[in-house]
């Protein structure tokens, strides 16, 4: 298959060796599980358990809330021991509410939905319906509700169904293990996946550096001709949605349009994993696949964990810290987050758990910017970062807006290559954050006006109806005076 | 546990460029250069090359100690070695002492500090220092020397090179011209550009005929460290698979300016130089891979860089060839170094989803 | 010389006085920048700023009286809105440390009088009379007028919570690195554009 190159991207050292030839194993159930409503992009779930509950493994115990929100489950059978607030996996480490549950080691399940044994012969709408109660997001860490994104077939014309499974990000393998040991898994979910779009053509993408996973994901493929399996180039950042379609198709996706805009659905391994878990098995997205790794781990592993896991529980399982780790991070080193502290949850975007050491990191203090354009180069996105940074720095946003900061996916390139060491990313990310809240101050500011306005207009009616009310009562009275 | 109470933005893996890194390699690559006109020039070259370099550090770190900045960091990245040796490799190599501290004056408090330090300025330091010089100086500037190799005859000896460099300066009779310049003064006075180049090599004493190979191997008068286009291009080569610098600017700078002497070279072979005798003579190779590589000044974007190179051979040849001065390079980088901001402002790539001018791009069907 | 010098003055004095006259002749009445600067300022003439409304900030703005970041309840968003109109750098940091914040109703404490729900502008407390009020959170604009006029001292400011969808990053802290040549340079370009 022709593929089509990228613009700029860069080599990091990828030490995925370190997990790769790790077989997935289970993490032993821990004594408690902290599942957040929040664990997805848009609005947080809705609780539908109070402390004391008990609850059934797979249970529904948060609701999605709005359009774009998902359903969230118990992980095991237990006890809802607290609805309370804990520090959630993000970066600012915000509270957020969680409900706590102490599982009674009995690990049984709910009633589930009945498996969906012809998927085919079903209409699109009950695979929606299923995936949605199945609580699935995206799992490549932009944990987008899985469901929204299968409705797209209903209003674009979709030619493919693309499966990343390029995981460009270093250190994870999460996919490449999951590719690995569950092909049939992800290819039957694809299918699934694609049918319900209306999709044609499935195309699973897998970076070159993934061979085994090739192979298995090629064979497990070779029945269904409407199935081709891609090794892309390694080069980061492949594994974003919107050049990961341009390698493929060709095609660029416009500034703020959708891939789906050009017929084009990606969608992760895992997450297609987790489609025909829960349309064959019933099974709701309670658990997934984390790359536990870094220079500061023990015994890295990829450790299949119950959504709600404790970070800790997880490096405990790894033998613990080698050494006292830099900083830890919730997935991949390039756009994963700082996480702040070791008793944050593992949510279902949570693909890799890394504790590095200072060594990884390489991170020095910033010398003043010798403009060598490498920034520039390497943006996969075409911006100039060095500007950018400039802009930003002296709190001109809508100059960096005019530069297109809003384009920026953050993947991290240009801090990884700037001979400086300028946290550019860093500036874009408040630079975005600080556009956005401008945006809703001013929304706030337009609904104040209009809200005032009302009120100044109720104000005069009244005014005005007692006015007609007062001219009114004279001239009855000065009637009744002359009836009288 | 507490790990990291700061809160940090990716990435948390960085690759392992420094600014450091990046001058040193720069400097590694100038070596073989500046080695071979230092043995070509003797002892006075050597103490020059010294002074030049010394005087632009210290003056490096007074201008830091000036600014508050911190000194030993600032001092470690190497910026102020590297000006101080590009400014050495264009200075006549028996120059006095003076005109290397003085270049350092303009180079590192005017053309750096002035705009804000490393990375803030507008023109090239060494350049600024080198036109500077240039224009204030013009005799001591263009004295040039013919070959006094280390160890040979005619080398002075360590005294006496000391009685050059800070003492008295040149002894009588040792100036000679460069071929660029030696053709502009002989046509200057009606005599064709052949003649005047092939007559150039018997006016030195040594059997010297102005040849392909001789130019490009450096056994000439020129500079301190820019005789040698074939060392200095192995520098270039070298910084070009270091992936420090591109090929964007030397190639479109050394091609526009071999395309142009070789053009009017063909219309009027009495007028013009021919194109080799415009890239092996002079700061020619020198310029196109070191100076007018300089990160600060030169575009970021590489079609910018490469309408920058076009402009500065362009430019080169014109004052090389219409201008008062035999050589040009420090004056066309400097020209085209005002020139990179508005060059960069109209070289941004395209965004990624978006026409040229920002918009989104049309969807089929639009 | 003393032509020259004798020209020069008459000159200026010609034509400063013919400036002088078509300022008086032409004056145009309601100042135009007033009435733009007016239209930014939420209107809910709240008085936090020290003047009467918003009408009479926008005249204090529009004269170089008064800072933009004189409106409490408009926040950030809206003191860059002026600074940007106005051509004036702002220092932003310290207008950081005022949070945004909404009136809160304590429910022991409120007697129904319905004074507050009188003052809102925003028609953002609902309640009757003899009724315990309550505080539409989404429309409180944090002007704080409510707060003021309570007899029982019910109504408190509280601090809008940071959330995880308003959350942002912060500006990287200070690293060393002093701007790179292309940065745009706001100077300060005073009020002489507007002169």
């Amino acid at each position: 298959m022709k593929l089509f190159p990228i613009r700029g991207g860069i080599h990091p050292e990828y030490r995925k060796e370190r997990t790769s030839e790790r077989v997935i194993e289970t993490l032993p159930l821990p004594h408690r599980l902290y599942i957040p409503l929040q664990q997805h992009i848009g609005a947080p779930a809705e609780i539908l358990v109070s402390e004391g509950d008990q609850v059934k493994k797979g249970q529904v115990i948060a609701r999605r809330h709005g359009q774009i929100s998902a359903h969230h489950h118990a992980s095991t059978s237990g006890r809802v021991i607290a609805v309370t607030e804990i520090p959630a996996p993000h970066p600012s480490g915000l509270p957020q509410p969680t409900i706590v549950i102490e599982p009674d080691e009995r690990d049984e399940w709910c009633v589930l939905p009945d498996p969906i044994p012809d998927p085919f012969a079903v209409t699109p709408e009950v695979i929606e319906d299923r995936v949605a109660e199945s609580g699935i997001v995206g799992m490549g860490g932009a944990t987008f509700p899985a469901a929204v994104k299968l409705q797209l077939g209903i209003r674009h014309r979709i030619d493919a169904l693309l499966v990343n499974g390029a995981e460009c990000e270093p250190y994870l393998t999460c996919d490449d293990r999951l590719m690995r040991e569950y092909a049939d898994e992800i290819i039957d979910g694809a299918r699934i996946m694609a049918y319900a779009l209306g999709a044609p053509r499935i195309v699973v993408a897998i970076e070159e550096n993934k061979p085994q996973a090739l192979e298995t994901m090629r064979v497990a493929a070779s029945t269904f001709p409407q199935i081709e399996v891609v090794a892309v180039p390694v080069k980061y950042p492949m594994g974003s949605e919107r050049h990961l379609t341009l390698a493929i198709t060709g095609r660029e996706t416009p500034a703020r349009r959708l891939t789906a805009d050009l017929g084009v659905v990606v969608h992760n391994v895992a997450t297609a994993r987790a489609v025909h878990q829960a349309v064959r098995l019933g099974r709701p997205l309670i658990d997934r696949v984390v790359t536990v790794s870094g220079g500061a781990i023990r015994e890295p592993k990829n450790i299949a964990a119950p959504i709600g896991a404790r970070v800790s529980d997880l490096i405990d399982f790894c033998g613990g810290f080698s050494q006292r780790p830099e900083c830890l991070i919730q997935g991949g080193p390039m756009m994963g987050i700082h996480l702040p502290g070791l008793d944050v949850p593992v949510v279902k975007g949570t693909s890799g758990i890394l504790a590095l050491t200072a060594d990884e990191i390489n991170e020095r203090q910033a010398d003043p910017c010798i403009r060598c354009g490498s920034c520039v180069s390497i943006c996969a996105c075409g911006l100039t970062p060095v500007e950018l940074a400039a802009h930003i720095r002296h709190d001109d946003l809508e100059g960096a807006a005019k530069l297109g900061v809003m384009d920026c996916v953050s993947c991290g390139s240009c801090s990884w290559v700037c001979p400086s060491h300028i946290p550019l990313v860093h500036y874009f990310n408040y630079a975005k954050g600080a556009l956005h809240a401008q945006e809703r101050e001013h929304r706030k500011t337009e609904r104040t006006k209009s809200l005032v306005e009302a009120h100044a207009a109720r104000l005069e009616r009244i005014a005005a109806q007692r006015a007609a009310t007062v001219a009114r009562k004279p001239k009855t009275t000065t009637i009744d005076e002359i009836q009288a | 546990m507490i790990v990291g109470e700061i809160t940090k933005s990716g990435p948390f893996t960085h690759g392992t460029n420094t600014v450091q890194r990046t001058m040193f390699t720069v400097l590694l690559a100038l070596l073989p250069a500046t080695f071979f006109d230092l043995y070509l020039f003797g002892w006075p070259a050597i103490f020059l090359f010294g002074v030049t370099i010394g005087s632009c550090v210290l003056a490096e770190a007074l201008m830091l100690a000036l600014a508050g900045r911190p000194l030993a960091k600032t001092l470690s990245d190497g910026s102020a070695i590297l000006t101080g040796w590009l400014l050495a490799m264009t200075l006549p190599p028996w120059a006095p002492w003076w005109t290397g501290a003085l270049g350092a004056v303009f180079a590192i408090p005017l053309a750096k500090h002035a705009f804000g330090g490393l990375g803030q300025n507008l023109f090239n330091p060494a350049m600024v220092a080198r036109v500077a010089l240039l224009v204030s100086f013009p005799v001591v500037m263009t004295a040039w020397i013919e070959p006094h190799p280390l160890f040979s005859a005619n080398a002075p000896s360590f005294a006496a090179a000391l009685d050059i460099t800070f003492g008295n300066g040149l002894p009588d009779g040792v100036t000679a011209a460069t071929a660029l310049g030696y053709v502009k003064t002989e046509l200057s006075r009606g005599i064709p550009v052949f003649q005047s180049l092939s007559e150039y090599g018997r006016n030195t004493d040594l059997s010297y005929t102005p040849d392909l190979m001789d130019l490009a191997a450096g056994y000439k008068s020129g500079s301190l460290g820019e005789t040698s286009a074939l060392l200095i291009l192995l520098g270039g080569l070298f910084l070009i698979r270091r992936r420090i610098i591109t090929w964007h600017i030397p190639a479109t700078m050394l091609g526009t300016l071999f395309l142009l002497g070789t053009l009017f070279n063909l219309l009027d072979p009495a007028r013009f130089a021919p194109g080799y005798v415009h890239i092996l003579s002079g700061a020619a190779v020198l310029g196109a891979f070191f100076i007018a590589t300089d990160y600060v000044t030169s575009p970021v974007s590489l079609k910018g860089q490469v309408i920058f190179g076009f402009g500065v051979g362009c430019l080169t040849w014109v004052i090389r060839t219409f201008a008062g001065y035999p050589e040009g390079v420090a004056f066309a980088v400097l020209l085209m170094n005002s020139l990179t901001p508005i060059i960069d402002q109209y070289t941004r790539p395209r965004l990624f989803g978006r026409t040229r001018k920002g918009e989104p791009l049309p969807l089929k069907g639009d | 010389m003393l032509i020259a010098v004798g020209s020069l003055t008459a000159m200026g004095v010609a034509l400063g006085g013919l400036l002088g006259v078509a300022a008086r002749l032409l004056a145009v009445e309601e100042d135009p920048l007033e009435v733009e600067l007016q239209a930014m300022l939420p209107g809910s003439q709240c008085g936090q700023c020290g003047f009467v409304g918003c009408a009479q900030a926008a005249a204090a703005l529009a004269r170089g009286e008064a800072p933009v970041t004189l409106c409490p309840p408009g926040g950030k968003a809206v003191a860059e809105q002026l600074a940007r109109r106005l051509g004036v750098t702002v220092d932003l940091s310290d207008h950081a440390l005022h949070v945004p914040v909404y009136a809160s109703i304590d429910e022991a404490l409120c007697i129904g009088c319905t004074r507050c729900i009188k003052e809102c502008s925003v028609d953002g407390i609902i309640g009757a009379s003899k009724l315990m009020h309550t505080v539409v959170a989404d429309a409180c604009h944090g002007c704080g007028k409510c707060a003021l006029v309570c007899p029982t001292d019910a109504i408190r400011m509280l601090e809008v919570p940071v959330t995880l969808a308003a959350w942002h990053w912060p500006k990287p802290s200070i690293d060393g690195a002093s701007p790179p040549r292309t940065a745009p340079r706001v100077e300060d370009a005073g009020r002489t554009a507007l002169a």
